[in-house]
C-alpha cells in the first residue's frame, strides 16, 4: 500500500434512528486520501442520513467515526467544517442576494472588530475560485450577485466555498451533476481530479452509474440503511452495481412490449416560442414514444410547455388531435394531454398536500357531482393507483413531502393517469429517482405506449432515451433535428449532435 | 458604465425619484405653504418617529422577519418614560429607560421567534396585543401627565429657525448606522445571508437563533428611541397612542426596497420610504385635502411603488 492509500475517514457500526424508523444500522465506510469514493444506493437507502451525520447535521446513535486517526463527532456543520469536512448539497446552497465573493467566504467573512475587510475578501474569494476553474476559463465577476449565476457556476461557487475552509480534507458531493449539462459536468470532473491530487478525499453520491465509473475509484453500496458491499470500481460491472443497490436483478431495465404506431395525435411544424424553441417540427403517433435529447437550456422543456399551453407560441403550427393552434392548459387537459414537469418540487407536486389530493387535483370532477368531493372515493382512487404503480406509502392521507423522490414521481404519473391522459408530455421523468423506481417508471411508460398512448419524452439521460424511446430527436440551441429510430442511435452520436 | 448600471439597480432609486417628483408637484401646487423652508424642517420632524423605528424594521425584514408590535411598543415606551419622569427621574434616566424598554421588548420577540420557532408574524401579532394591554394597565387606561424636564426639546423646532431638532439628527444617525451595519459589518452580511437563504446560512455556520435575537433586540432599541421621541412630541404618556404605526413603518421599509421574503432592503431606502409617506401626508394637508383622501393616496403610492419594483426586477 502506498502512502496515498491511508484511510482518512473510518466509519464503523454506525446506527441512527428517527423515532421508530431505523435509518442506518451497522453502516461502515472507509475513505482513503486522494480518492473519489462513490456512495451508492437507492433513494431511502440511508445515503442522505450518512451524509448528514458526516456533515454534522445529525449525530449518530451509536458507532465510531474517525477522521485522520482521531475520534470525529461534530456537533454541528460549523464544527465539521472546522475539522476539514466540507459538504456540497445537491441544490447549490447560495444566498442569491449576496455577491459572489461573499457567498464564497460566507463561512468566515474576513474582517476585524466586526467590520468586513472587502479587499481581503476579494483576494481570498478570487484565490478560492481559481482552484475550481479549469485553466483558461474566464474568472468570475466577484461583485455580481449570486442570483445571476447559471447552475454550473453555482455548483463551482459552492465547491470553492467548501475549499476555502481551513484545510479541507474530505469533500462530500451529493448528486453534483444532477443539475449540470454535460460540458459543465466535464468541467467538474476535471476540477475533482485536480483536487484529489492534493490529497483531498471526495465522497461522491450519484445515481448516474456511468459517471461513477468514470470518476470514482472505489464504491460503497447501502441498501435499506445497511451496508451491502464495498470495493474497487475497476472490475465491477454496471449490472453488478445495480444488483447490489436494488437487491435484485434489474434484468429488464428497459422493457419493450410490442407497440403499434396508430393515428397521428400531435403534429408540430416550425414551432417557435417567445425565446425558445426557435424552430421545432415533430410528429407523434399513438403507441409511440418519441424522445428529445439535448443540453440543458436547448429549449426542450420550453417546447413541451408551448405544446401544453404554458408558454406562448410565436409562430409555426401546432395540432393536437383535431385541434389546430395553441390552447390553454385547461383545454389541453380536456383534450387528454398531460404534462409531467421537470421541477417536481416547484411545479409537479403540492408537497404539503396529501397523496390523495395530489393524485386527484387535476380531475376533481371525478370525485363527485355538483362540485362536491367525496373523501371516500378519493381514498379509493388513490389506493388503486398506489397499488398499480407500486408507490411505497402508508396511506392516501400521507403528505407528498414524506415520500422519496422516486415515489413522488410515481405520484405525478398517477395524476396523469387519473386525469385520463392519452398524450403524455414527460419532462425529465426520472430526474432524482433511484434505480429501482426508475425501472418501475420505464415499465409504466412502456405499458402506456403499448396500450396506445402517445408519449413525448425529454431527458438528459441518454441510456434511458435509447432504452425507452422508439425514435429520438436532438434539440440544439432551440432547433429540433429530425427524429431517428432509437435502435440506430448511440450515446456518443447523440452527445456529439447535442453539443454541435 | 458599470457604475451607472449599479446605480440603476439601486432598489430605492424609484422611490427617490417618486419622492422628488411629489415634492416638486406639491411645491408647484402650494408654493406659499408647502414650499416654505420651515415646512421642510417640520416634515423631517414628523418623519423621525417612523424613520427611526423603520431602521430597526429594515434589519428585521432583511432577516426575513416582521414585527407587528411596534405601535404597541412605542405606546408602552411613552407610558414608561412618563411614569419614570413622574417618579422623579431625570430626563436622561427616563429616556434611557425608554430605549431600554424597547430593547427588552424586542429581545422578548426575538426569543419567542427563535426559541419557539413560531413565525414572527404570529409572535408579534400576539405581543402587539399583549403590549397594548400592558401599556393600558400600567397607565390605568389614562394619559399620564408628567413634566417632560427638557425631553420635549428633542422634537422642537423653532418658528423661524432652520436648525434641525435633535430628533431629526437622531433619525439621520440611525439611518447611517443602519446603512453601515448592513453593508460593512459581518453581522450585517450575515443578516442578509439568513434572509436570502436560511438553509445556506445555517450550512455556513451562521447561528440563526443568535442573529435573530440580536436583530430583534437591536430593532427594539430603535423602537424604544422612537417611543422616547413620541413622548417628546406628545409630552404625555399615552397607552392608546400609535395604533397602526407598525404598518406605516413596514410600508416605509417596503417602499424603500425591502422584500418581505427577506434578503433585500436598505436603511437608506427606508428613510426615503418614510419621507415619501410624510410628504404625501403634508402635501395633502397643505392642499386642504381631507384625511380620507390622504389615506387613499398613500395606499395608491404604496401599490404603484411596488408594481414598478416588480417590473424593474423582472426586467433584469
Amino acid at each position: 500500500m502506498s502512502e496515498n492509500d491511508e484511510a482518512c475517514l473510518r466509519v464503523a457500526g454506525l446506527n441512527k434512528s428517527f423515532g421508530a424508523t431505523k435509518a442506518l444500522s451497522d453502516v461502515q465506510l472507509t475513505l482513503r486520501r486522494g480518492e473519489v469514493h462513490a456512495l451508492l444506493g437507492e433513494n431511502g437507502a440511508g445515503k442522505s442520513t450518512l451524509l448528514k451525520i458526516l456533515a454534522g447535521t445529525h449525530s449518530p446513535d451509536a458507532g465510531t467515526l474517525e477522521l485522520m486517526g482521531r475520534s470525529y463527532a461534530p456537533k454541528n456543520p460549523e464544527q465539521a467544517q472546522a475539522l476539514g469536512v466540507a459538504f456540497v448539497s445537491q441544490e447549490p446552497a447560495l444566498c442569491p442576494d449576496l455577491s459572489v465573493a461573499e457567498n464564497v467566504l460566507l463561512n468566515a467573512l474576513p474582517g476585524r472588530y466586526g467590520f468586513l475587510d472587502r479587499a481581503l475578501q476579494k483576494r481570498r474569494a478570487a484565490a478560492a475560485l481559481a482552484r475550481v476553474l479549469p485553466e483558461g476559463a474566464p474568472p468570475f465577476d466577484l461583485e455580481r450577485s449570486a442570483r445571476e449565476l447559471g447552475q454550473g457556476d453555482r455548483q463551482l461557487l459552492c465547491l470553492a466555498r467548501a475549499l476555502a475552509q481551513n484545510e479541507c480534507q474530505i469533500l462530500i458531493l451529493d448528486e453534483p451533476t444532477s443539475t449540470l449539462n454535460s460540458s459543465e459536468a466535464e468541467r467538474l470532473f476535471t476540477v475533482l481530479r485536480e483536487l484529489t491530487k492534493s490529497g483531498i478525499a471526495v465522497l461522491y453520491v450519484s445515481h448516474f452509474l456511468e459517471e461513477v465509473e468514470r470518476i470514482a475509484e472505489r464504491y460503497t453500496v447501502l441498501r435499506d440503511g445497511k451496508f451491502v458491499a464495498s470495493g474497487e470500481i475497476a472490475g465491477t460491472t454496471r449490472a453488478e452495481l445495480v444488483k447490489l443497490m436494488a437487491g435484485r436483478d434489474v434484468q429488464e431495465l428497459f422493457p419493450r412490449s410490442a407497440r403499434t404506431p396508430g393515428e397521428l395525435v400531435l403534429e408540430v411544424k416550425e414551432l417557435a416560442g417567445r425565446k425558445l424553441p426557435s424552430s421545432a417540427s415533430l410528429q407523434l403517433r399513438r403507441g409511440e414514444v418519441l424522445g428529445i435529447a439535448g443540453l440543458l437550456g436547448a429549449g426542450r422543456s420550453e417546447l413541451l410547455r408551448a405544446i401544453f399551453g404554458l408558454d406562448a407560441v410565436k409562430s409555426g403550427t401546432l395540432r393536437v388531435k383535431t385541434v389546430v393552434g395553441p390552447a390553454s392548459p385547461a383545454r389541453r387537459l380536456a383534450q387528454g394531454v398531460g404534462l409531467l414537469s421537470e421541477d417536481r418540487k416547484g411545479e409537479g407536486l403540492a408537497e404539503g398536500l396529501t397523496l390523495g389530493d395530489n393524485i386527484t387535483l387535476s380531475n376533481l370532477g371525478s370525485l363527485g357531482s355538483l362540485g362536491w368531493v367525496s373523501p371516500a372515493r378519493r381514498a379509493a382512487i388513490t389506493r388503486s393507483y398506489i397499488e398499480r404503480l407500486g408507490v411505497r406509502a402508508r396511506d392516501p392521507d400521507q403528505l407528498a413531502r414524506d415520500l422519496s423522490g422516486g415515489n413522488q414521481q410515481k405520484l405525478c404519473f398517477a395524476r396523469l393517469l387519473q386525469q385520463e391522459t392519452d398524450v403524455l408530455l414527460l419532462d425529465e421523468p426520472t430526474r432524482g429517482v433511484d434505480v429501482g423506481s426508475r425501472a418501475d417508471l420505464y415499465r409504466i411508460i412502456d405499458e402506456l405506449a403499448a396500450r396506445g398512448n402517445a408519449v413525448l419524452m425529454v431527458s438528459s439521460y441518454l441510456p434511458e432515451l435509447i432504452g425507452v424511446c422508439d425514435r429520438i430527436a436532438v434539440m440544439v440551441r432551440g432547433r429540433l433535428g429530425p427524429a431517428r429510430p432509437a435502435s440506430e442511435c448511440s450515446e456518443h452520436e447523440l452527445l456529439l449532435e447535442a453539443t454541435g | 458604465m458599470i457604475e451607472l448600471r449599479r446605480l440603476f439597480r439601486t432598489p430605492w432609486l424609484g422611490p427617490l425619484l417618486a419622492l422628488a417628483a411629489l415634492y416638486v408637484l406639491f411645491t408647484a401646487l402650494a408654493p406659499d405653504t408647502f414650499a416654505r423652508e420651515t415646512n421642510l424642517v417640520t416634515m423631517l420632524r414628523q418623519t423621525a418617529v417612523v424613520g427611526i423605528a423603520a431602521v430597526g424594521m429594515t434589519f428585521t425584514i432583511v432577516l426575513g422577519g416582521i414585527d407587528l408590535s411596534v405601535g404597541s411598543a412605542v405606546a408602552l415606551t411613552t407610558v414608561v418614560v412618563a411614569e419614570s419622569l413622574r417618579a422623579g427621574s431625570g430626563p436622561l434616566t427616563a429616556a434611557a429607560l425608554g430605549v431600554l424598554t424597547g430593547g427588552v421588548l424586542g429581545l422578548c420577540n426575538g426569543a419567542l421567534v427563535s426559541g419557539l420557532k413560531i413565525s414572527p408574524f404570529i409572535v408579534t401579532l400576539g405581543t402587539m396585543s399583549i403590549l397594548r394591554g400592558v401599556a393600558k394597565g400600567l397607565a390605568d387606561e389614562q394619559k399620564i401627565d408628567a413634566d417632560p424636564r427638557g425631553l420635549d426639546a428633542l422634537m422642537q423646532s423653532h418658528a423661524h429657525s432652520l436648525a434641525l431638532p435633535p430628533g431629526v439628527w437622531l433619525m439621520l444617525a440611525a439611518t447611517l448606522f443602519g446603512v453601515g451595519l448592513l453593508t460593512y459589518t459581518k453581522i450585517g452580511r450575515q443578516i442578509v445571508a439568513i434572509g436570502s437563504n436560511q438553509e445556506t446560512a445555517r450550512l455556513c455556520g451562521i447561528s440563526i437563533p443568535k442573529t435573530t435575537l440580536f436583530v430583534y433586540a437591536l430593532a427594539g432599541l430603535l423602537v424604544g428611541l422612537s417611543g422616547v421621541l413620541e413622548f417628546s412630541t406628545l409630552t404625555v404618556g399615552d397607552p392608546t397612542d400609535s395604533v397602526g404605526l407598525e404598518l406605516e413603518v413596514i410600508a416605509a421599509v417596503v417602499i424603500g426596497g425591502g422584500s418581505l421574503s427577506g434578503g433585500q432592503g436598505s436603511a437608506a431606502g427606508t428613510l426615503v420610504g418614510a419621507l415619501l409617506l410624510t410628504v404625501i401626508k403634508a402635501g395633502c394637508t397643505h392642499l386642504g385635502f381631507p384625511n380620507w383622501v390622504q389615506e387613499i393616496f398613500t395606499g395608491f403610492i404604496i401599490v404603484v411603488a411596488m408594481s414598478i419594483d416588480r417590473l424593474r426586477q423582472r426586467a433584469r
